[in-house]
């Protein structure tokens, strides 16, 4: 899947996260993570930053992460949703979001 | 009787019992007193015109101990304003001992850095003060100790405090101050009073000098030396900030309601108990939940203890709580209650909670509702650092009330924005598991493996009991298992059981200040 | 026989609600992607729900997915998501006639087949919200085999009726609650009654409540969590009540052991349905004790 503009999904309140996706420049995938609790749980949330975006087949673009303490079900959900909405796709593959 | 004549009494006294010849003889009325002879002049001696004043009149000098108390909490406008003065006129290598430090002390880094405080006994830190203190701020580790072992230190001389600067909210010229009068009524002295007992000198700030004698007496002109007038000695508003609030969260209402049917069926709610709720809003709110049991069930408290709030008050002038023992007033309904019922009593923290004082309060404590930042599943209790490592709390009386109560209760949610309350071995220990019998979460209740009659009874009565186990493992499927903490060798904080022993310390965390 | 008193709502894109709601403890949990969902937070919303649905915070309690209604761009991506993750009811709101629920159920019957999920297995929920709801009530009731209970939604409905919501005993809602209530029961499904927005109103909620328990209401859909310890209580059958029930089913059980057609108590003969009241009586004394 590719973003093609910046999308923006989530919120900054406790228990959510903010996801900010934007196209890459030079075709890579760069992924920034901060978060209340990255001391506690940094590689989990990572982790499922990037297993949900290679599941979503997500090769390149700008991920910016702003976690507040999510549950991992919530971040999938959150950083499906803004490449969805950055690479403007209507149709869900629900294999892929699984 | 003339002069030669009174030493000729002297030498007569000599004669006969030679250990009373060095008896001094009578010189004159005027000739022996501390303060002059101008008698209106004497009666406004301790007012002095400013803080600085007052300093120079203590005689405080470089490498002594100065002591604030923490009753304005959040409001407090005191112990910035005084340890500014203090480094403005040069004072160095300072041991502040102040009752507790909130987030509103952050100005106290500066001093830090700057030498003026170089060693802090506190019962807690807060804020970007405590973060600061976690990445190593200071050279010598921080004392974290709690309410009564506080007293406890000072009785056995580790702490001297040389001058204590005491926030109260009125006093006449002559020192005779409460926390009840006034503009600014903080309600409780209890930890200013033992400070006054303790001080080599007693400094009083206050906002409203009133006419002599200032009634009632919290703190005695026979304790203070100096009277300072400031513009603002704290915005009360300000104390049920924080720590101190009031609840709407239905999940903290969830807790506290959870705690209050613990009570019920524990086998302590019977007619006259006692009871303590701690800070922190599912305790605070247990209370109200605790008031429809007592109505139902025809049962009145013989008193409530500890940091007084609007909620304990509202069930004593309902006749539901007898006495109230406030060492702390939560907010400015148990400050103006303090001031007006006559079973709402002021005592000190050595009355309160001090293991080693002849008589203290919680040592007649049926059940205590507190709370915690992590408790592990040996039930040993955290009240002092984050799950990140970083000091955000306080130690408060939370082991002393937890030693000397039949029934400990703590609750906290089980999980914190992701971080697990429940886990396996608390960052920091503060409370031993030895003194707390149940955890109530919004998860489920957990029986301390010891109490095994009062599991039985909280089970018999319908209650969700489950092991601390159980919690813990709901918990890790919820959240995860948390990455261990990244601690350097280095320590940034002791922290003393109240009885003075080490318990525990606190590392500085890895990694700078963001 | 389940319960299904409480049902509350959460919407689907408030992530700390959905984090924690669970331990609340309501029969039934309706995560929503209607009206407590902006259109912009739709997608994310349902996402949101699919997600919390597939992990197992909310074991034990039942959980209902709220749909957009399907002649929108979102009700057929919702029930996707809703079936997908295994919720065990779909909730269709604004139900106007028996042909919606047909609709929805073909749908329905079309992803459990795709998704490879048993037939049947997602059940049914609808929620009349207008006068011709209320009046093909019976007709909405029995149009599925999934139909599980019809709620009756107060607001739009007295919109509707060109009336408006009074506290919880005025008679705007009279008829169609009767309504509802009779077609649920001839359906042999559950009936939910309206929800009570002023959260701070516990008399007022629970006067309503008094109200729906006596008409005969399984329960209510709640909107705020400290509603849910409220209601239960007020379900909760009495001390007298409880050991009445026992009574009945021990001598319905002596009966039965004795090969005695007739069940007798206190001289008096009971009959089947008092025997199934009781096993109710208990049932809900079971789940959250006896009413204080």
């Amino acid at each position: 899947m590719r973003i093609i503009t910046e999308a923006v999904a989530g919120s900054l309140e406790s228990s959510d996260l903010l996801v900010k996706v934007s196209p890459s420049r030079d075709k890579t995938l760069e992924i920034y993570v901060t978060s209340d609790v990255i001391e506690q749980f940094g590689t989990q949330i990572r982790h499922v930053v990037d297993d949900t975006l290679k599941r979503l087949a997500v090769t390149d673009g700008l991920i910016v992460i702003e976690d507040k303490g999510a549950l991992d079900y919530a971040i999938r959900a959150r950083v499906q949703t803004a490449v969805l909405r950055g690479a403007a796709c209507k149709e869900l593959n629900w294999e892929q979001l699984s | 009787m003339e002069k030669g004549q009174i030493n000729n009494l002297i030498q007569e006294l000599s004669a006969q019992c030679p250990d009373l010849g060095s008896l001094q003889s009578f010189a004159g009325a005027g000739s022996n007193v501390l303060h002059g002879n101008d008698i209106l002049q004497n009666r406004r001696r301790k007012l002095c015109a400013s803080l600085e004043e007052a300093i120079q009149r203590t005689g405080l000098e470089d490498g002594m101990t100065i002591s604030f108390h923490h009753a304005f909490r959040e409001g407090d406008k005191v112990i910035n304003m005084v340890m500014g003065t203090l480094a403005r006129l040069g004072f160095r290598n300072l041991t502040l001992a102040s009752s507790s430090l909130l987030n509103t002390n952050a100005p106290l880094i500066e001093h830090i850095k700057n030498g003026v405080i170089t060693k802090i006994y506190t019962s807690g830190l807060r804020g970007k003060l405590a973060d600061a203190i976690s990445h190593g701020l200071m050279d010598t580790p921080v004392h974290i100790h709690s309410h009564g072992g506080r007293v406890h230190l000072l009785q056995t001389g580790e702490i001297k405090i040389d001058v204590a600067f005491l926030a109260v909210s009125s006093s006449d010229v002559f020192g005779n101050a409460n926390g009840t009068r006034g503009r600014s009524p903080c309600g409780s002295l209890g930890y200013a009073k033992v400070d006054a007992g303790y001080a080599r000198q007693v400094v009083l700030l206050t906002d409203e000098i009133v006419a002599f004698p200032n009634t009632p007496i919290s703190i005695s002109q026979d304790r203070v030396d100096c009277v300072v007038k400031i513009d603002e000695v704290g915005d009360v508003s300000q104390i049920s900030q924080g720590a101190a609030r009031t609840t709407h969260d239905p999940r903290e209402l969830l807790i506290a309601r959870s705690a209050a049917d613990v009570v019920e069926f524990s086998g302590y709610f019977k007619q006259g108990f006692s009871l303590q709720t701690g800070s922190g809003g599912s305790s605070i709110a247990a209370t109200r939940f605790l008031e429809k049991k007592m109505i139902s069930n025809g049962i009145t408290a013989r008193f409530a203890l500890g940091g007084i709030t609007s909620s304990i008050v509202e069930l004593h002038e309902k006749g539901l709580i007898d006495v109230l023992v406030d060492t702390q007033s939560f907010d400015s309904v148990a400050a103006e209650s303090l001031g007006k019922s006559v079973k709402h009593l002021e005592v000190s923290t050595n009355e309160y909670a001090n293991p080693s004082s002849k008589g203290a309060f919680c040592d007649q404590l049926d059940v205590a509702i507190l709370s915690a930042l992590e408790i592990d599943t040996g039930f040993n209790v955290n009240v002092i650092t984050g799950s990140n490592g970083m000091i955000r709390g306080a130690s408060g009386g939370h082991c002393d009330v937890a030693a000397a109560a039949c029934l400990t209760i703590v609750v906290a949610p089980l999980i914190r924005c992701r971080i697990p309350t429940v886990v396996k071995r608390v960052t920091t220990l503060v409370t031993p598991g030895e003194s707390i019998d149940v955890l109530v979460t919004d998860h489920g209740i957990a029986v301390n493996p010891a109490r095994p009659e009062l599991d039985a009874r909280l089970r018999e009565a319908g209650l969700q009991v489950m092991t601390i186990e159980e919690l813990y493992n709901r918990a890790v499927s919820l959240s995860g298992v948390s990455e261990p903490i990244q601690f350097t060798d280095r320590i940034v904080g002791v922290i003393r059981y109240r009885d003075g022993s080490v318990i525990d310390v606190v590392r500085q965390v890895k990694g700078c200040l963001p | 026989m389940k319960l299904r008193r409480s049902m509350l709502f959460l919407p689907g894109s408030k992530a700390a609600m959905l984090s924690t709601a669970f331990v609340y403890k309501p029969d039934c949990v309706m995560f929503d992607l209607e009206d407590a969902v902006s259109l912009r937070e739709k997608d994310s919303a349902r996402l949101m729900v699919f997600h919390i649905l597939r992990t197992d915070a909310y074991k034990g309690i039942e959980t209902v997915v709220r749909i957009n209604p399907l002649n929108t761009p979102y009700g057929l991506k919702d029930l996707e998501a809703a079936i997908r993750a295994g919720a065990d009811a779909v909730r269709l709101p604004k139900t106007d006639c028996a042909n919606d629920i047909h609709e929805l159920d073909a749908e329905v019957a079309r992803i459990e087949m795709e998704c490879g999920c048993p037939i049947g297995r997602t059940k049914l929920l609808a929620a009349i919200e207008s006068a011709s709801g209320v009046i093909n009530a019976v007709s909405i009731a029995t149009a599925s085999k999934r139909m599980i209970g019809i709620a009756l939604a107060g607001f739009d409905y007295v919109i509707d009726m060109q009336s408006q919501r009074g506290d919880g005993a005025k008679p705007e809602l009279f008829y169609a609650r009767c309504a509802v209530l009779h077609a649920a029961r001839a359906a042999g499904i559950d009936a939910f009654d309206v929800v009570y927005s002023d959260i701070n109103d516990d008399a007022g909620f629970l006067k309503e409540v008094e109200l729906i328990r006596h008409l005969g209401f399984n329960g209510k859909s709640l909107i705020h969590p400290r509603q849910i310890e409220l209601l239960h209580n007020a379900y909760a059958p009495t001390e007298k009540e409880v050991s009445y029930s026992r009574r009945v089913i021990e001598a319905a059980a002596k009966a039965e052991k004795e090969g005695v057609g007739v069940i007798a108590l206190d001289g008096k003969m009971i009959d089947a349905p008092i025997v199934s009241q009781a096993q109710r009586v208990l049932q809900r004394a079971e789940a959250s004790g006896i009413r204080r």
